[in-house]
């Protein structure tokens, strides 16, 4: 039996739109995904590399991962370690990664990541107060602390304050003794902090973490202080002086004990990238339950790394603004400048929101414009006449934001978002469609595109269509479906009603 | 001025843009055929092994070092036409009806040096009037005397009939006669007069231009009532045998008439336009389908011919 055209799109076009909705309603109702956006939650990730040179021999390299503490929680890692033998064991409550290798002959990076989010801003719990130790220091360096404790000693009854002077002298700078103590190279203010703690008999521990920025690339461990006044722990950090847990600070571990241990390498470093991201809270809760169990889940974008998801969303967006291409074009009638140059736009309209991007775009493609109509009296071959055109464009472009710059605009200086080789592009078309078809026919199609980038972002910028096009990959599919119904429309387009208005009277 | 309703354009079978392309081009055009249509050059070549009349081809230019000997090919010739042979839209086509010294002088009375013109040819050549921008070829060939008794309308060009064929049958027939407005060319969205032309007499029946009924030329002043195009079962038969030649079940025949050579193919569309409906105050739509609905379609040329007039007669004014 032969099946037509039509009914075989209609027929695709059915379960594909089916399968869809299917798969979007499974994951609401069976796995309890979130259908709506609902409110926002911070996730940082972090990728730690570890890098070292091998001196000869078996390479074995330690690291403390970190455990949830202070309100952070850890959503999922990830271990990057080809050719390294790799286990995870647990050691005194604090879980320890160790990468194994027979030998090895080149620097290596190996990584760690991480996605961990703050679910509320606790305090560090409860922990062992360790004994004080006394340091073990030269005569000269003794007498210079024990001159530093003398100096607070009215505040030695109240372990915080006397901590927090200490730290705020060390801030100031100007006490004679303590530049003797810091003098060397290798004398860290955190250590010259502890020995003196120690000296004044106040239980202490270092809390190394990080201080968590976004875009950060090589961020290193940083280390707060902590002491124990008797009944709990208060947190300092040692730079600014300031009591408690900084808000950005995510808790790696607690204690002095080193975090890294390399064994047959030198000059190890640990260093951080970090990103940040907002995920619907609904969704970071449930990810944490059923990552591992979920098979549709494994499968979906969230398995990707932080950065790669970043990418999906503007990918994911784009069938969106096509649809809408789509839309105009076959049920409505309107002319655009080719197909995709709208979606495009309104792309680049994502970042430089929508007033200041038109404006621009007007801006460039109208004095593109200009500077082509001269371009075309030099009687140039095609190839050169469009590089002309893209090295005009990029000259206009940064002219424009240092001009917007000195002025104060700063909104201006976003043009750097729209791509040049589509303005480049849109220039040569209009110019020609100039000359061939008159002003009119660039207005039209000019004013077209326009028309259907700034509803394709309108469209692309609802947090709800963010929302279902990122968790709702599946979505896609149905739009899929709806393009192939539409590319068998045969029914009129909205202008046609217009064009044809006379004909349709005939009869009267 | 009211808006039509789909069920209006419907009963007048009024065919649409979306329908044109799903349900004509899409159906009864195969796309290997396409290139036969869109290259010009292609067109001519099979239009002379059908042994039908074109306009005589001067030269081809085909890569940017022939350019240069352009002058030789050209000298002595005093009117020629220089287009892309993949074109689209009457885009990049130069008509250069007289020389003057060693300028050229365009059908708008413009004056242009031999340094415009090697430009436009090699602006061809890089592709800059193609389809996708394509590397293309041009064409140099005869310029049209086109009859007299058609020039009272037309202003600064060439006045060409477009006959919509459909599986070998003339359906709708119209002269397309430029305008100032038009800049000399025959596009109707672009200015140019559209004139609906009835298959069995060859008489006008209706004149439009940019959508409106209008009933002389904009800038001629004459009526289209009196037109009563010359040689039109030659250019009826010329049209619906390019049937033969191409195989597409649905395209337009673009015939101008020479003085000297009566009808000729400029050339074909495999994508022709909707505006005839207008010209013609009549439903494309209705007419593909009474063809649709014939119980033989497949007829010899002169029978077609017959049918079709018989079938889309215009009822008298």
């Amino acid at each position: 039996m032969r099946v037509s055209p039509q009914l075989q799109i209609i027929l695709v076009a059915g379960v594909i739109i089916t399968l869809g909705l299917g798969l979007t309603l499974y994951k609401k109702f069976e796995l309890g995904f979130p259908l709506t956006p609902g409110q926002q939650q911070v996730v940082w990730t972090v990728e730690s590399k570890i890098s070292f040179k091998p001196v000869g021999g078996p390479i074995e390299i330690t690291m403390v991962l970190p455990k949830p503490q202070a309100g952070w929680n850890i959503l999922d890692d990830h271990f990057a370690s080809s050719g390294f033998e790799f286990l995870i064991h647990q050691l005194d409550e604090q879980r320890q990664a160790k990468w194994a290798r027979e030998s090895l002959d080149r620097k290596t990076t190996l990584y760690y990541k991480l996605e961990v989010y703050r679910a509320s801003t606790l305090g560090l719990e409860k922990s062992p107060v360790p004994s004080v130790i006394g340091p073990e220091l030269t005569a000269d360096r003794l007498a210079a602390m024990a001159s530093v404790t003398s100096l607070l000693k009215q505040y030695l009854h109240d372990p915080v304050v006397f901590t927090k002077e200490l730290l705020g002298l060390l801030l100031q700078g100007d006490n004679q003794d303590l530049d003797f103590l810091l003098a060397r190279q290798e004398d860290r203010p955190l250590d010259v902090i502890m020995d003196i703690l120690a000296l004044a008999n106040i239980p202490y521990q270092a809390v190394k973490g990080i201080f968590l920025e976004d875009g950060r690339r090589r961020q290193t461990l940083d280390t707060l202080i902590e002491i124990h006044d008797g009944e709990r722990w208060h947190v300092f950090n040692p730079l600014s002086a300031e009591q408690g847990l900084p808000e950005n600070f995510f808790v790696w571990q607690r204690g002095t004990q080193a975090i890294l241990n390399v064994m047959g390498g030198e000059r190890s470093s640990l260093e951080f990238a970090i990103v940040k991201n907002k995920l619907p809270i609904k969704t970071v809760l449930f990810m944490e339950q059923n990552l591992d169990e979920q098979l549709l889940l494994d499968f979906s974008i969230y398995s990707l790394p932080v950065e790669q998801q970043g990418v999906f969303k503007g990918l994911l967006l784009i069938p969106v603004g096509a649809l809408v291409v789509v839309l105009l074009r076959v049920l409505v009638g309107i002319r655009t400048a080719g197909t995709f140059m709208p979606i495009l736009i309104a792309l680049a309209f994502i970042q430089t929101t929508l007033l200041a991007g038109i404006f621009v775009f007007l801006l460039v493609v109208g004095m593109g414009l200009w500077i082509r109509f001269y371009l075309s009296f030099l009687n140039l071959l095609l190839v050169a006449r469009i590089t002309a055109v893209v090295i005009v464009v990029i000259f206009l472009m940064s002219a424009l934001s240092i001009v917007s710059y000195k002025l104060g605009f700063e909104q201006l200086l976003t043009v750097t978002f729209l791509p040049t080789i589509i303005l480049a592009w849109t220039i040569e078309r209009m110019s020609i469609l100039w000359e061939e078809e008159g002003g009119h026919e660039v207005l039209i199609q000019g004013s077209g595109s326009l028309f259907a980038a700034t509803l394709a972002y309108l469209l692309m910028s609802v947090e709800l269509v963010k929302h279902l096009t990122f968790n709702f990959p599946e979505l896609m599919i149905c739009l899929l479906g709806i393009v192939l119904l539409l590319g068998r429309y045969t029914g009129y387009r909205l202008v046609e009603l217009y064009r044809f208005r006379d004909l349709g009277k005939l009869d009267e | 001025m009211k808006w039509a309703t789909p069920s209006q354009l419907r009963k007048q079978g009024i065919l649409g843009m979306n329908s044109r392309n799903v349900d004509y081009i899409g159906r009864s055009n195969e796309r290997r055929l396409y290139p036969l249509v869109d290259n010009k050059l292609k067109t001519k070549n099979a239009a002379i092994e059908m042994g039908m009349s074109v306009p005589k081809l001067i030269g081809v230019v085909e890569i940017q070092h022939e350019v240069e000997e352009l002058e030789q090919l050209l000298d002595g010739i005093k009117q020629f036409v220089i287009k892309p042979a993949q074109g689209s839209g009457g885009r990049g086509i130069l008509v250069i009806k007289d020389r003057q010294g060693n300028d050229f002088i365009k059908t708008t009375g413009e004056l242009i040096s031999f340094q415009d013109v090697r430009r436009h040819t090699s602006n061809i050549l890089s592709g800059l009037y193609s389809l996708g921008g394509r590397v293309d070829v041009a064409m140099i060939e005869d310029m049209i005397d086109f009859d007299p008794m058609l020039s009272k309308y037309s202003y600064e060009g060439v006045p060409d009939i477009r006959v919509i064929i459909y599986h070998g049958y003339p359906v709708m027939a119209m002269m397309r006669c430029s305008t100032h407005a038009s800049d000399g060319k025959a596009n109707l969205h672009q200015g140019a007069v559209g004139v609906g032309i009835d298959i069995l007499s060859g008489c006008s029946l209706y004149a439009v231009q940019n959508g409106n009924k209008i009933s002389q030329h904009p800038d001629t002043h004459h009526s289209f009532d009196e037109l009563k195009l010359p040689h039109w079962d030659e250019i009826l038969r010329l049209a619906a045998s390019c049937y033969e030649m191409t195989d597409l079940g649905y395209f337009g025949a673009d015939i101008v008439l020479d003085e000297k050579n009566g009808p000729v193919v400029l050339e074909l569309n495999a994508r022709p336009g909707l505006a005839i409906q207008m010209a013609n105050q009549a439903g494309l739509k209705k007419r593909l389908k009474t063809i649709d609905s014939m119980k033989v379609i497949k007829q010899p040329l002169k029978i077609r011919i017959e049918l079709a007039q018989q079938l889309f007669a215009a009822q008298q004014r």
